[in-house]
């Protein structure tokens, strides 16, 4: 009877103890594709630590950042690493002024967008519309966003299945060419595509 | 009557993608995905969406790509949550919260922490990670060394 009990006690014991302590974790700061490496701010019992350098990590019941191992990386993480999605693949059409018409060029630029949307598993692709610093910021904002749904209308009579598509307009908030107000740039004029 | 039908069903699709906030772009084995109480078959194309428990099993692996081209991976035996994932296609604000349950994790960030670092987090059980930008891992369960 007594040896049931302090059977049972235990098994309480290390129940609770499960459910006090949590998991150790591990966090790891990586080399980009681009070859830049990036921050993370990891906060733990109120403790943060900043990670700023490529292969950096922090683990549980450490204080100071270690290096993660090559070893590590392919042992623990390469499944993870080998399920990341395809980067977007990025495409750039022109406009003429105050329009929504492409450009000569652009037009032959649809073409090998629409092979690599063919060439994806599962693609989904995003229009985003852009304007030059002409014109005020409401305006640009519609501007912009009709530009980015007259390619989603050329992508849907090419036979992409509109519900794959999502156009939206970043007004003149991103000039690919900085310039002043009000300056008539072509090469802000344009609507980007990722392909994903 | 069947092309109202058809009719009814491509607004039933297009309204639940646009609830959308991420999309299965790669997946290997068994994985689910845990939406108000069910636990459906994931497969690629399946959209993703804020409150989705995503878990793999055994030597299974999923990615997903979002809204703001950030993506995550999760590799086998890993569960983790969608909290919370608002992102505004014209100003790039948002904000994207996920918890790891167990299991590894690999990101990659995107507009939204480009627009405003910081607004990606990934928890853990004792632990929040603020992602400044770009690439990083996450392990629950880790081996004590």
């Amino acid at each position: 009877m007594g040896a049931v009990l302090v059977g049972a006690l235990i098994v309480l014991a290390v129940v609770l103890s499960r459910q006090t302590t949590p998991p150790d974790d591990l966090f790891a700061v990586l080399p980009s594709a681009d070859g830049h490496t990036g921050a993370v701010v990891v906060e733990r019992d109120g403790e943060r630590t900043v990670l700023d350098k490529s292969y950096a990590s922090i683990r549980s019941g450490e204080s100071e950042p270690t290096w993660l191992s090559d070893q590590e990386v392919r042992t623990a993480f390469a499944p993870a690493l080998a399920a990341m999605p395809p980067r977007p693949a990025k495409f750039l059409l022109y406009f003429e002024t105050a329009t929504d018409q492409l450009t000569e060029e652009s037009r032959g630029e649809l073409a090998r967008m629409l092979a690599e949307i063919t060439r994806r598993p599962a693609p989904d692709i995003l229009v985003i519309g852009h304007t030059d610093r002409v014109g005020q910021d409401e305006e640009n904002d519609r501007l912009s966003l009709q530009r980015a749904e007259r390619v989603k209308g050329d992508l849907v009579s090419q036979g992409v299945p509109v519900e794959r598509i999502r156009a939206s307009g970043r007004g003149e908030r991103e000039a690919l060419v900085p310039t002043a107000d009000g300056v008539d740039e072509p090469r802000n004029r344009r609507v980007e595509i990722n392909v994903r | 009557m069947r092309w109202l039908v058809m009719l009814a069903a491509a607004a039933f699709a297009m309204a639940s993608y646009a609830n959308d906030v991420g999309q299965i772009k790669s997946l290997k084995g068994t994985v689910q995905v845990e939406r108000d109480g069910k636990r459906l078959a994931a497969a690629p194309g399946m959209g993703v969406k804020q409150a989705d428990v995503l878990v793999t099993g055994a030597d299974s692996s999923v990615g997903v790509t979002f809204l703001d081209n950030s993506m995550l991976s999760l590799g086998p035996s890993s569960t983790l949550a969608i909290d919370h994932y608002s992102f505004d296609s014209t100003t790039h604000a948002g904000r994207f919260d996920s918890s790891l349950k167990r299991g590894t994790l690999a990101g990659v960030s995107g507009r939204i922490v480009q627009q405003s670092p910081e607004a990606m987090r990934v928890r853990t059980p004792a632990s929040v990670m603020a992602v400044r930008g770009t690439e990083f891992l996450v392990q629950v369960g880790a081996p004590a060394r």
